[in-house]
C-alpha cells in the first residue's frame, strides 16, 4: 500500500526526518511511537503533504490504480483524493461552515475524483446517520460549524467521523487518543476498528500504549531523532510502557 | 476574447456593446445641466433643483478624509450624458428597444423580453444614462405599485417625486450628492402604496458601457404605510483601461409599519492585476425610517470597483423603527474599499444591527467605517455591531473605524470586532479532506460571510457565493 524509502525532511533548514524506511501493506495496522520531538507527527504530515516541510531526499511510494507511484509531487488535495486521510492532532476550526456541508462537499470532491456518483442530500444524510451511531455522536453535530466550540473529545470524534465518511485506503491518525477520557477513547477506537478491512491500512501515531489496548497494531515502530530505531509487534509497546524509552535510546547514543 | 485573456482575467462581464451613442460634449457647466434637463423635458422645479445643486457643487472641494487614495478626477474631462442612439427617442415599450441592447442584457443574464424575462422578479435595466426597459410593469400596476425609471416618474407622477426627491439625501449632503443632484440621468423609481406587499421582487440592473462617461443614477423608493418591498440591485461594466466614475444616490423612505429590504451585488469592473482601470464607485445611500415600526435593511456584497466608497445608512426617526446593515466587502489586487454604515437613532426604542465582513487579498485595502449615533430623544435605543475582517496573504490591509456617539443614557450599544487570517494550517486541513486550495479558501470565506449571505434572497445569495469564489481565484498561493 505504501512504501517509504530513505525519507529525509526538514523544516526551516532544520533536519527532522533522517532516513525513514517503512512499508505498510493492505490490512495492516502500524503504530509509531517515540518520545516528544522524535518526528512522529512530522512523518504523518509529510505523508499527507503538508507544505511547511521540505522533503530533502527519499521516496514515498503509494499504490494508485494498482501501481506504486511516488506521491511527493502530489498536493495534499490530490493525495486525499487518492485515499490518504490524516486525522489531525489539533483539528482546525472552520467557522460558518456546517459539519454537514463540509462532510458532504468533501465526500463529493473525493467521489468526483474517483469517478463515483455524488450522493443527494437525503441519501448522504442516511449514510451519515449510520456513521454517527457508531461514534455515538448526536445529530446536532451536523448543524454546528466545523470544530468550532467543540471540546477536545468532540473534535477527535469528528475526525473519525470524517474518516468514516471518506472511507480512505490509508489512514494516518496523529495522536488521536490525546485529550480523550477512557469512554471517549473506547468509542473512537471502536470507530476505527469498525472501518478496518483487508483493503485498507492504518498508521497510528501515539505517545501511549493505552490506545493500542483498543486498536491492536500488527507492528510497532519506535521513532527517535528522525529515525526508526526499533520495530516489533504489539509486545514492543508493552515493553516500552514498562521500561520507557531510555533502554532503546541508550543504544543510540 | 482569447482563452489566454480569459485565464488572465476572470471578469466575464468585461465586454463592450458596440452601439452608437448620443453624447453631450465633455465637461460640466450650467449649460450641460440645462441640456440634460431639456433633453428629458423636465418641469421647471426639477431644472431649478439641478441648478441649485450645480451651484452648490461649484463651492465644494473634493473630500479628503477617506482612507483610500482617490486620484484627482478631472470633472471637465467626462461625458455627463450618454444614451444609446436608437430608433426612437424614448422607449414606450420593450418593442422599441434595439436588439443590441436586449442582447447585452441577455448576455448579462438579465433577459428583458416577455418570453424570456425572469420569473418572480421585475427588472428595470439601466444602460449608461437611461433606463431601457422595465419588465412585469402591468402586473405591478394592478396592485398600484409603480416601478419605472425616474424620468418616467417625473413625467407621470411628478407630485410624488417632487415630495420626496432630495429629502433623504439633499444635494448639500456631500460633494458627490451635489454632483449627482446636478447631472443625474436616470435610475429607478418605486412606489408601494398603503398596505401593499409588493407581489414581486423589484430589481434594477445597472450597466455602464460608454467610455469616459460618468454614470449618475438616482433611485427613489417610497414604501407607504404597512407596505413591503424587496429590492435588488446588480451592476457590471466593461473592462477598460481608464477609470470610470459612478456616483449614484439612493433614497429610501419607509412610512408607518412599512419595510424595505434593499440588496446590492456590486460587480463593477475592478481594474486589472496591476490596478489599471476600474470603476470609482462613490455612492450615497440612505434610508429614512420615518414611520413608527418601520424597517429598512441594507445588504451589500461589494466585490468589484477599483474604489468603493459608500455608507448605506438608516435614519431611525419613527418610534420602534429598525435599521440593519449587512455587508460583505471583498478587495483583491489593488482594489480599495472604504465602506460601512451610519445608524442615526432619533425615535424611541429604535434598533439597529450592523454586520460587516471585510475580506482583503493581494495588495488591497479594506476599511470599515461606521457611525452609531444615539440622539437625546432616542430613549431605549439599541445597537449591535459586529465588524470582522479577514486577511488573505500578507500584503493586504484591513482597518476598522467605528464611531459611537451616545447622547441618551438609556441606550445599549454593543460593538464586537475580530480580525483573522486564513492560515496555511487551515488550508492544509481542508486540502487533506480533498478540497483544492481555491475551494478551501472559498469554503472558509463563505463560512465567514454566512451571516450576511443568509440575508440575501436565495438566487442572489447563490450568485454572491459564486462571485466571491471567482474573485478569489488564484489569490492563494
Amino acid at each position: 500500500m505504501i512504501e517509504i524509502k530513505n525519507l529525509t525532511a526538514s523544516v526551516d533548514g532544520k533536519e527532522i526526518l533522517k532516513g525513514i524506511n517503512l512499508t505498510v501493506k493492505k490490512g495492516e495496522v502500524h503504530a509509531i511511537m517515540g518520545p516528544n520531538g522524535s518526528g512522529k507527527s512530522t512523518l504523518s504530515k509529510i505523508i499527507a503533504g503538508h507544505p511547511a516541510y521540505e522533503v530533502t531526499g527519499g521516496e514515498i511510494n503509494y499504490e494508485i490504480n494498482g501501481k506504486m507511484t511516488n506521491i511527493l509531487e502530489l498536493d495534499p488535495a490530490q493525495r486525499a483524493q487518492e485515499g490518504i486521510f490524516l486525522g489531525f492532532q489539533y483539528p482546525i476550526e472552520v467557522p460558518g461552515v456546517s459539519n454537514f456541508t463540509f462532510l458532504k462537499e468533501s465526500f463529493n470532491e473525493i467521489c468526483a475524483h474517483q469517478g463515483l456518483d455524488k450522493m443527494d442530500d437525503e441519501n448522504f444524510l442516511k449514510h451519515l446517520r449510520s456513521k454517527l451511531k457508531v461514534l455515538e455522536m448526536n445529530e446536532s453535530f451536523l448543524e454546528r460549524s466545523v470544530n468550532e466550540g467543540f471540546s477536545g473529545g468532540e473534535k477527535k470524534k469528528n475526525e473519525i467521523l470524517q474518516m468514516a465518511i471518506l472511507n480512505p485506503r490509508l489512514s494516518l491518525l496523529d495522536e488521536t487518543d490525546s485529550g480523550l477520557d477512557i469512554d471517549a477513547l473506547k468509542i473512537v477506537a471502536n470507530g476505527v476498528n469498525s472501518l478496518k478491512s483487508r483493503f485498507n491500512a492504518t498508521i497510528l501515531v501515539t505517545h501511549y500504549q493505552r490506545l493500542l489496548d483498543y486498536i491492536v497494531p500488527d507492528y510497532v515502530h519506535v521513532l527517535y531523532k528522525g529515525k526508526i530505531i526499533k520495530s516489533g509487534d504489539k509486545s514492543l509497546a508493552l515493553e516500552l510502557e514498562e521500561k520507557g524509552y531510555d533502554w532503546l535510546i541508550a543504544g543510540e547514543k | 476574447m482569447s482563452i489566454e485573456d480569459n485565464l488572465q482575467n476572470n471578469y466575464k462581464y468585461g465586454f463592450v456593446t458596440d452601439i452608437e451613442t448620443e453624447e453631450f460634449p465633455k465637461g460640466l457647466s450650467e449649460e450641460i445641466v440645462r441640456l440634460i434637463s431639456a433633453k428629458k423635458n423636465e418641469p421647471d422645479w426639477l431644472l431649478d433643483y439641478r441648478l441649485k445643486a450645480y451651484r452648490h457643487w461649484l463651492t465644494l472641494t473634493h473630500p479628503e478624509w477617506q482612507y483610500c487614495k482617490v486620484p484627482t478626477i478631472d470633472f471637465q474631462d467626462l461625458y455627463y450624458y450618454s444614451k444609446p442612439k436608437t430608433k426612437k427617442d424614448t422607449y414606450k415599450s420593450l418593442d422599441d428597444v434595439d436588439t443590441e441592447l436586449l442582447e447585452t442584457f441577455e448576455k448579462l443574464g438579465i433577459p428583458l423580453t416577455e418570453q424570456k424575462r425572469l420569473m418572480g422578479v421585475a427588472v428595470d435595466a439601466v444602460f449608461d444614462s437611461v433606463s431601457v426597459g422595465t419588465t412585469h410593469k402591468e402586473e405591478l400596476e394592478k396592485v398600484g405599485v409603480i416601478f419605472c425609471s425616474i424620468q418616467e416618474a417625473v413625467e407621470k407622477h411628478p407630485d410624488i417625486v417632487k415630495k420626496y426627491l432630495g429629502t433623504v439625501v439633499p444635494y448639500s449632503d456631500n460633494f458627490y450628492a451635489a454632483l449627482n443632484g446636478a447631472v443625474f440621468s436616470d435610475g429607478s423609481f418605486v412606489f408601494i402604496p398603503k398596505g401593499v406587499k409588493c407581489p414581486l421582487d423589484l430589481s434594477t440592473y445597472f450597466r455602464i458601457n460608454a467610455k469616459e462617461t460618468g454614470q449618475f443614477e438616482r433611485t427613489l423608493i417610497i414604501a407607504e404605510e404597512g407596505s413591503f418591498v424587496n429590492y435588488l440591485e446588480g451592476c457590471t461594466a466593461p473592462q477598460r483601461d481608464e477609470n470610470q466614475l459612478h456616483a449614484a444616490i439612493v433614497e429610501l423612505v419607509a412610512l408607518d409599519n412599512a419595510e424595505i429590504k434593499y440588496s446590492t451585488v456590486q460587480n463593477w469592473y475592478a481594474g486589472d492585476k496591476e490596478g489599471k482601470g476600474g470603476i470609482y464607485n462613490f455612492v450615497t445611500k440612505r434610508g429614512h425610517c420615518k414611520g413608527v415600526n418601520s424597517k429598512i435593511s441594507w445588504t451589500q456584497v461589494e466585490a468589484g470597483s477599483a474604489i468603493t466608497w459608500k455608507y448605506p445608512s438608516c435614519v431611525l426617526i419613527g418610534d420602534n423603527s429598525q435599521g440593519s446593515f449587512y455587508s460583505v466587502a471583498l478587495t483583491n489586487n489593488y482594489m480599495q474599499a472604504d465602506t460601512g454604515t451610519k445608524m442615526i437613532h432619533i425615535g424611541k426604542n429604535t434598533k439597529s444591527t450592523i454586520i460587516s465582513k471585510g475580506i482583503s487579498a493581494e495588495k488591497s485595502q479594506n476599511v470599515y467605517r461606521g457611525l452609531v449615533k444615539i440622539m437625546p430623544s432616542a430613549t431605549g435605543a439599541r445597537n449591535f455591531s459586529q465588524c470582522d475582517s479577514m486577511l488573505i496573504g500578507d500584503e493586504c490591509a484591513a482597518n476598522t473605524f467605528p464611531f459611537i456617539d451616545v447622547k441618551n443614557d438609556s441606550a445599549i450599544v454593543e460593538h464586537e470586532a475580530t480580525t483573522s487570517k486564513i492560515s496555511a494550517d487551515q488550508i492544509f486541513y481542508l486540502q487533506s479532506r480533498g478540497f483544492s486550495s481555491e475551494k478551501a479558501v472559498s469554503l472558509i470565506v463563505n463560512g465567514f460571510c454566512k451571516d450576511v449571505f443568509k440575508t440575501l434572497p436565495l438566487e442572489f445569495s447563490v450568485e454572491a457565493v459564486k462571485l466571491i469564489e471567482m474573485k478569489l481565484e488564484n489569490s492563494v498561493g
